[in-house]
Formats: C-alpha cells, sequence, structure tokens
C-alpha cells in the first residue's frame, strides 16, 4: 500500500501505478521516467539475519540511476536546513558537500550528472522523502544486485565480477556520469562500479543497537571470521559492499558513496 | 600529545564483550555458559607471558611520556629503544590506495599502510602503551582496519579502528610480549587487502633490549596476484581467482620486484654485524628465508625469544617473522631469496645485500682455479683407472657415441642404425670418418634398412679421438676392419669447409 500522504504530486503517483502495473502485464506501460519496478521474490542472503535462511522481498520501485549532484542541488535550494553551511553536524560531518563550490552552487568540481556524493545517510533519506520515496533496504538493494544483464539472478556472473573487481585496481579517478554504464535486468544503471549506495538499514545485520556502538555481530566480520555465516565466500563482491557498509554511521560523509531512492508499489491497486 | 580518552574508552569494553578474535571462527553456536572450572581466573604469569611485566595502574599510565614515533620507509625502520623505562608511544598511521610499480613497466593500485609495501615498522619496547592513529584517506575506495598481531584483545584492533574513507579511529593497547609481530588490515575480503599490500610489522623489544648490531634493516615477503604474467607491462588488475588458487603472479620483497637490488641493494661493510627483521605478509605462502653466502648466526625463529643458532633457511609463515643476524667476514654480493627458489627465478624473491671492504682470503680465497675439466671424455683418463683396461676408443664410444648406438653397438632400429656388423660403416673409412667429424642426414641404408636422421656433428673430438672411436667401433661388434689413423682424420678434417678448432669446448 501506498501511503498517499507522502506523494508530493498525484502525477507521479499515476506514473508509478502505471510501471507498476507492467511487471504483471495488465496495463499499457507507462513507467515513470528515472523509476524501475523490481518483482518481489525471494532470496538466499549473503549474510543470514538470525534464524531466516531465505529473504522475500515484495515487489517495489528502484531509480535506474544514483541520484545527480543537479538533483540533489535542486533538493538543497529547496530545503535550505541540508546546505553546506547549514547542516547540522550530528546529521552530516564536516566533508558534507565539500567538492561543491558552495552551499547551492557545484562549481567546476562537481559535474551535474555525476552521482551526488559526500552524502549523510540523514540526507539522502530527507531528500528521497522530499520525493515521495524513500531509500531501498539492504535486502531489497542486495536483491536487485544479483542480476547480471540477462538475469535477475547471477551474483556469480563471471564477467560482471571482474567487471567489478578490476574497478577496485583502477586509481582513484574522478567519477563518471551516471547512466554511462549498461543497465542490469532490472533496467537499473550503476548498481556497481561507480559509488557505493546507503540503504536504509546500512547497519541493521550486523550491529544490535544503535550504529555508534561496534560491538555487535559486526565484531566478528573481520579477518578469517568474516567467511563464517557467507552463504558464498567467493563473491568478494559482496563482502566488500558488507564490509563498506559496516564502516558507515549515519552522519558520514565519503567521496565514493552516493544513493538512490526507491518506491512502495502494492499489487491489485 | 594527545590523549583522547573519551575516545579510547570507546575500545575497553571490547575485552568484555564477543571474544572472538579477528583470526578466529565464531563458535558455530552462542556461547553456553562457562563451567564453574572455566571461571578459576588464570595464573598471573599465564596472563603476561613468559616473564612477569610490572603491572600499571591506570595513574602510572597517564604519568608516562609521550613519544610520537617517527615512521620510515622500509627497509628502514625506526632506531633501538634505549630508554629502559615504559612510555606512552604515539603512532599516526595513514591508509592510502596509491598505484605504484610492481615491476619495471608494470603497475598496481596497491591498498597501503604510510604509502609503502610493507607500511612502516613500529618499534615499541615491552610494557609500552601504544596509542594507534588510523587515518583512511579520503581518497580510500574501501574501508580498512589494522589488527597487530601484538596486540592482546579481541580482533587485535581491528574492530576498533574499522574506518570508513576520509574518517579515523584510535585504539590503545600495552605491548605485554616481545617478538616481531605482524600487522594487516582484516577487513573482508581479508585476503585481497593483504594481497593489496595491507601488511607490516611491529617490532616489540625486550625490556632490556636486542643486543646491539652495527646495521638492521626491514623486509617483508608478499604475493601479488595480477591478472598478466610476471613483467608482463600495464595497470594489472587483482586476479581473484589466482589468489584463491595460491597462484601469484609475483612473490617480491617490501612490494616490488627488484626493490632490494640495483641501486636500492641493501649495504653494508666488513667486519661488521646484521639485523634483518624479514616478515612474510603472505597472504597464501610460507617463506623459505634465505641469505646465498651467508650463515645466519642466530634466528629468532618465528620472531619469538628462542633463540637458534647456525642456520642455513628459516622459515617464515605468512603472517609470521623471524629476526636473523649474522657477522660479515668478507666482502661481495649476498643474495636475499626465498628458496623455493622457482619464486626467486620467476617470481621475484630477489635482493642484495652488498658487502663493501677488504678480501679475507682465508675465509674465502675467491677463484683459485679456472681450467677445462675432461671427465670422462678424456681419452688419458681412460687408460688404466681401474684393473680393467679399457681399449682406446672405448671411452669416447661409452661417453658419446652409445647414447644413440647403444652399448651394445646394436641401434634403436629404426631411428638409431646399428654400428653393430654394419655394411655402411664397413663399406667407406672416408665416409665414417666425414660422419663424425661433419654430421650425417638424411636417408642412409643400413643392413637393408633405411634410416632417416640426423647425427650432429662431433667436431670437437680432437683428431685422436676420432681415430681411436673409429678404430675402436671397426675393430669390435662383430666387424674387423683395419684401424683409422690420425692423419687420416686429419686429412678429411682438411677437407671441410668450416674447421673447427679441435678441443672440448
Amino acid at each position: 500500500m501506498i501511503p498517499a500522504a507522502r506523494w508530493s504530486s498525484t502525477l507521479l503517483l499515476s506514473a508509478l501505478l502505471a510501471s507498476a502495473a507492467t511487471a504483471w502485464g495488465q496495463r499499457a506501460p507507462q513507467p515513470a521516467p528515472d523509476l524501475r519496478v523490481i518483482r518481489g521474490g525471494e532470496y538466499r542472503p549473503f549474510y543470514r539475519l538470525t534464524g531466516r535462511e531465505r529473504v522475500t522481498v515484495r515487489a517495489f520501485a528502484l531509480d535506474a540511476w544514483p541520484v545527480t549532484n543537479e538533483r540533489f542541488l535542486a533538493f538543497v535550494r529547496a530545503n535550505p536546513a541540508w546546505q553546506r553551511a547549514r547542516v547540522r553536524r550530528l546529521f552530516a560531518d564536516q566533508d558534507y558537500l565539500a567538492h561543491w563550490a558552495g552551499d547551492a552552487e557545484l562549481g567546476t568540481a562537481a559535474r551535474p550528472s555525476q552521482p551526488v556524493t559526500r552524502v549523510s545517510w540523514f540526507a539522502a533519506r530527507a531528500f528521497c522523502e522530499a520525493q515521495g520515496r524513500r531509500l531501498p533496504t539492504e535486502a531489497e538493494w542486495e536483491y536487485v544486485a544479483r542480476a547480471s544483464e540477462r538475469s535477475p539472478d547471477a551474483p556469480r556472473d563471471p564477467a560482471t565480477t571482474a567487471r567489478i573487481l578490476a574497478w577496485y585496481g583502477r586509481p582513484n579517478a574522478t567519477l563518471a556520469d551516471v547512466g554511462a554504464s549498461r543497465p542490469n535486468y532490472w533496467g537499473l544503471h550503476d548498481l556497481h562500479a561507480l559509488v557505493w549506495e546507503w540503504v536504509e538499514d546500512f547497519n541493521s545485520a550486523l550491529v544490535v543497537t544503535d550504529s555508534r556502538d561496534n560491538q555487535g555481530p559486526g565484531v566478528a566480520r573481520f579477518c578469517g571470521a568474516a567467511s563464517s555465516g557467507a552463504a558464498d565466500v567467493g563473491d568478494y563482491v559482496a563482502f566488500m559492499r558488507y564490509a563498506f557498509r559496516q564502516s558507515l554511521r549515519g552522519s558520514y560523509t565519503v567521496r565514493n558513496l552516493g544513493f538512490r531512492c526507491a518506491a512502495d508499489i502494492a499489487p491489485g491497486e | 600529545m594527545i590523549s583522547r580518552r573519551s575516545i579510547r574508552s570507546l575500545a575497553l569494553p571490547l575485552s568484555l564483550g564477543v571474544a572472538l578474535g579477528s583470526c578466529v571462527p565464531p563458535p558455530s553456536q552462542p556461547a553456553a555458559p562457562a563451567p564453574a572450572t572455566s571461571a578459576t581466573p588464570a595464573p598471573a604469569a599465564a596472563r603476561s607471558g613468559p616473564r612477569p611485566l610490572a603491572p600499571l595502574t591506570r595513574a602510572e599510565e597517564n604519568a608516562l611520556p609521550s613519544i610520537e614515533q617517527t615512521l620510515v620507509r622500509p627497509p628502514g625502520l625506526p632506531p633501538p629503544i634505549t630508554r629502559r623505562t615504559p612510555a606512552k608511544v604515539v603512532i599516526h598511521l595513514e591508509v592510502r590506495e596509491v598505484t605504484m610499480p610492481l615491476a619495471d613497466g608494470a603497475t598496481y593500485t596497491f591498498w597501503t599502510f604510510g604509502g609503502s609495501v610493507p607500511g612502516p615498522m613500529i618499534r615499541v619496547r615491552r610494557g609500552d602503551i601504544v596509542e594507534l592513529h588510523l587515518m583512511n584517506h579520503p581518497s580510500s575506495t574501501m574501508p580498512h582496519n589494522i589488527d597487530l598481531h601484538a596486540v592482546t584483545g579481541p580482533g587485535g584492533g581491528a574492530a576498533s579502528t574499522f574506518t570508513a574513507p576520509g574518517h579515523q579511529t584510535q585504539f590503545t593497547f600495552r605491548a605485554l610480549n616481545e617478538g616481531l609481530y605482524v600487522y594487516h588490515c582484516a577487513t573482508a575480503p581479508v585476503g585481497m587487502h593483504i594481497a593489496n599490500g595491507m601488511y607490516g610489522m611491529i617490532a616489540v623489544e625486550p625490556e632490556e633490549g636486542w643486543a646491539p648490531v652495527d646495521r638492521e634493516y626491514y623486509l617483508m615477503q608478499g604475493e601479488v596476484y595480477t591478472t598478466g604474467n610476471y613483467r608482463e607491462p600495464g595497470l594489472q588488475p587483482f586476479d581473484m581467482r589466482r589468489a584463491i588458487n595460491e597462484d601469484p603472479a609475483y612473490v617480491v620483497f617490501n612490494g616490488r620486484d627488484g626493490a632490494l637490488t640495483g641501486t636500492s641493494a641493501l649495504t653494508a661493510r666488513v667486519g661488521e654485524r646484521v639485523r634483518l627483521f624479514v616478515g612474510n605478509g603472505g597472504p597464501n605462502l610460507i617463506s623459505s628465508f634465505h641469505v646465498i653466502g651467508e650463515i645466519f648466526d642466530h634466528v629468532y625463529s618465528e620472531g619469538g625469544s628462542t633463540v637458534n643458532t647456525n642456520v642455513q633457511t628459516t622459515l617464515v609463515p605468512a603472517g609470521g617473522s623471524a629476526i636473523v643476524d649474522f657477522g660479515l667476514e668478507v666482502p661481495g654480493s649476498l643474495v636475499l631469496v626465498d628458496h623455493s627458489i622457482f619464486r626467486t627465478f620467476h617470481k621475484g624473491t630477489l635482493g642484495m645485500l652488498r658487502v663493501e671492504g677488504p678480501d679475507n682470503t682465508v675465509i674465502y680465497s675467491g677463484r683459485e682455479v679456472d681450467e677445462a675439466y675432461l671427465g670422462d671424455y678424456a681419452p688419458q683418463a681412460a687408460a688404466g683407472t681401474d684393473g680393467a683396461a679399457l681399449q682406446p676408443g672405448e671411452q669416447t664410444f661409452n661417453g658419446v657415441c652409445s647414447a644413440c648406438h647403444q652399448r651394445s653397438g646394436a641401434g634403436l632400429p629404426p631411428v638409431f642404425p646399428p654400428l653393430a656388423n654394419s655394411d655402411y660403416l664397413m663399406a667407406d673409412k672416408t665416409r665414417s670418418i666425414r660422419a663424425v667429424l661433419a654430421g650425417l642426414s638424411g636417408p642412409v641404408t643400413v643392413n637393408g634398412t633405411v634410416y632417416n636422421g640426423a647425427m650432429p656433428p662431433l667436431a670437437n673430438l680432437t683428431d685422436h679421438e676420432v681415430a681411436d672411436v673409429l678404430t675402436y667401433v671397426r675393430s669390435h661388434f662383430g666387424n674387423r676392419g683395419d684401424a683409422v689413423t690420425v692423419s687420416e682424420v686429419a686429412a678429411v678434417r682438411a677437407t671441410l669447409v668450416t674447421p673447427t678448432p679441435s678441443g672440448h669446448p
């Protein structure tokens, strides 16, 4: 069910519903230009939560690209509380949007079509809420990240793995624009090898209480112990994603960490 | 001189938390309540190592002098510790992901502690308090942390220092045990972080210090798993499959092919004593560390406290170390290798220690003899070396001819023709001489069988040897021919287009 109050425009709502309908082939396809509909399903997660062998993901919608500098600029112009000079330290650390020329100005170091980075989890969340959307959950993000270009479930596709690992072997150059890579099975671009992405529950699988406490199950996620409980010890790309998320706190900003937004959809509406 | 107690206090409850060492797999089941017997406190000696270490109260710890350690690039290392009282040693270690040469023409994106592979040596004294700051550079792609094997506590610091790019962490530990310890990044997938260069060492000196030496060097072996083979040019990506198969393209000292050779060779002088702090980052292979031309006078095996003496080759485990020292008596280049020697020849485990100074020919003479050795090729050595005197030519036949024509002279049809009862051999003496001197190729018919092979020229045999061996063959194996003389051989040799000087190479 979509809580209607959260939608900023009925136009978006109808576009979203139309795109949702394509998943079941009942109505004429009219997808929102930047959203992709993801069929529900289930999979064996890389790290199991207690007592859960498989994770079920309900149908949802996800941005086709990471949020760009241009879109985030529009957001901070409309929401000055999220501008660099005004944001509260509790919600974003001192490097928040540090590569931008000004509070509401990109400058030469941040192209409009590059993914926005150096944004905190709080800021990413606020952006998505302003669009009537939300951050994807880790389960949702990992679900779509399993896709190759041709298959919805190919987490060990050798070509994909090699391409992503090669990304780590490259020097830290400037970020490419969004959409430069080929879309995966779901029509999603840049899930891998451009920026890391925030998820709603980025540390729930690994930390017991809150993100300031590092003594939960995450303590065991280092060195050889990290392989204990992993569904597939050969999935290095997944190891790196989980390790990266585990290193974060909500206020952190990182040079290569961005995000994209998700939306709920419900069949039958 | 920074003491951020509020931050450090975060690390303290770790010892009360989940007691899982970073390199210790967690139990598959949640820990059962401990039986009463195991609740008995361990003896104090067991808690603090082989020798008791004076306990330190929090007040005493706070009163310790604070020393910021200056880190230097390998193969350099901080100087020996001269103080005889504990201190708080502050370390600032920066993690950087940098593209550096791996071999001439080949580069690799290393993940480093301090911008070098291995990371800088940390040097403290047993009983010191170590305050370690880990800074992950904002340009890093990955989070990183540090697990120091010198740490007594869960994870060796890994959990306390897990650091996102553009952030920094800090933790403090007391160096309870002396020895030479490896540190490394322990972020999953750990093998990839180590293979990418994230290892180094921390030396914890005994309270009385190690015996003084004239020079100290720091080197670590490590593997690099690249898609391209050894010395293939270009930026080389990490090859996950090779890493899992433990099939490195490179096994090197100090992070690159040739890091310790040429102008980067280690140096010392005759009369000096040299100590090498040797580590092995791995991540997979054990090193058989050896210095060609030296014998280790002392080896602190595995970097611990047991001293072995007079050692040729010492094992250095992956994630382990050894401290070796030796005196230098003679000049020359000593070669540092992993004596799993194909790694030296094909993968890069080669370093040099150049020793300068006066010769000492009593200990090592240098080359005293350099002359030909003929062995069983020498005709004069053939006669009378044992009771049954060999026939002239027999030694040459056994050494040269019999490999193909067989000891019996029967050959190996259809490849090698027979000399025994051979119509072809006996039909033309001059042709046989030419065959020996110039070789013989193409079809020949011997005793009715066609052989189409190639006999190499044996012009390096002397005229005397050729005469003897042909005389021997022509009068044995059922043949009944006359002798071949030296002058006959010389005459045939003179007709050959390119006379080859006689005599063995």
